[in-house]
């Protein structure tokens, strides 16, 4: 066979299987940018506190519907899920049993996840909704 | 056939079919990916404790208006805590969409724009959000109109 590269010379497949370690680094990715993004609007209007008091509350006060409420209900919830997968990367990077553990570290990542975002709903929720 | 092998990842030098920069860049992307692990470690605490304060403890995000902030900003440690998020967040939310521009945006000129805006979008935010945490002013006088509040001195 001839020395050159062929199309028949790449590899078969993929490096990657879309399974727990892709799909936890396709969430660590979206929720990243949503929350850089969320940053960018969260810094300008709460800049507003130097226009005036009035401003700021105007535009807090726009805020205050349900529509809103669930939207940061979801912030939040990417920025739970965005720490702990995070604190899990760090873990997988620096702790020598990280990688071998990293498929059970999502699952608590997951667990933990789930019940943060359990206890703040009902907080949140309740804010939102009870007036 | 011969399946072809991968060399590992940390096996050192970067084929040059997969380096968009040829050149050496120094050790950069090795201090950026342990700025990202370092920041990060930071950001969960400085993360954690705001959004607890802000919309958990008291009345959450219902007590959420200008006299909360000003309550806030009256005491150095949450000027100093706020101040080292806004920074913290913004360097490490820029250089995770730095390393997101490089993954996808395949063109030369595609990258350099789309770094250009997010650069600049970084230095605005920094710059506007440091300039009203330390030149804020929780009792200000608007036209000559004083703001009235419980923790502002009677006009
Ligand atoms: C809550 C604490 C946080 C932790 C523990 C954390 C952790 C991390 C880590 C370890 C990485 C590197 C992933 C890698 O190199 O493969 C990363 C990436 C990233 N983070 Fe964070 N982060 C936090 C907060 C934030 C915030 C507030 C933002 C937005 C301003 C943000 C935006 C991003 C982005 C855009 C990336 C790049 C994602 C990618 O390359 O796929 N993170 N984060």
């Amino acid at each position: 066979m001839p020395k050159t590269l062929t199309k028949s010379l790449t590899p078969a497949g993929t490096l990657y299987r879309g399974r727990e370690g892709q799909w936890s680094w396709v969430a660590h990715r979206i929720t990243g940018v949503v929350i850089f993004f969320f940053l960018l609007v969260h810094v300008l209007d709460t800049s507003l506190v130097r226009v005036s008091p009035e401003a700021y509350d105007a535009v807090i006060a726009s805020y205050k519907n349900p529509i809103m409420g669930l939207g940061e209900l979801g912030l939040v919830a990417a920025i739970v899920f965005h720490a702990f997968n995070g604190i899990r990367v760090i873990l997988v990077d620096f702790w020598k049993k990280g990688p071998k553990y990293h498929r059970q570290m999502l699952w608590s990542v997951i667990g933990l996840w789930a019940v943060v975002m359990i206890a703040f709903s009902i907080r949140h929720l309740s804010h939102v909704f009870g007036g | 056939m011969a399946t072809p092998t991968i060399e590992s990842p940390r096996s050192g030098r970067v084929s040059p079919g997969y380096s968009r920069t040829p050149g050496s860049r120094g050790n950069f992307e090795m201090v950026a990916w342990l700025f990202m692990r370092l920041s990060g470690a930071i950001l969960v605490v400085l993360i954690f404790v705001h959004l607890y304060v802000n919309l958990v403890a008291g009345d959450g995000i219902s007590g959420i208006d200008f006299g909360f902030v000003a309550g806030k900003w009256a005491d150095p440690v949450w000027q100093i805590w706020d101040l080292t998020l806004l920074w913290l967040s913004m360097l490490h939310g820029t250089n995770g969409i730095r390393v997101i521009i490089n993954d996808y945006a395949e063109k030369n000129s595609t990258r350099m724009w789309l770094k250009g805006v997010l650069y600049t979008s970084t230095v605005v935010i920094v710059v506007l959000g440091t300039l009203v945490i330390f030149t804020f002013d929780p009792c200000p006088v608007i036209d000559g109109v004083a703001h009235v509040a419980d923790y502002c001195p009677a006009p």
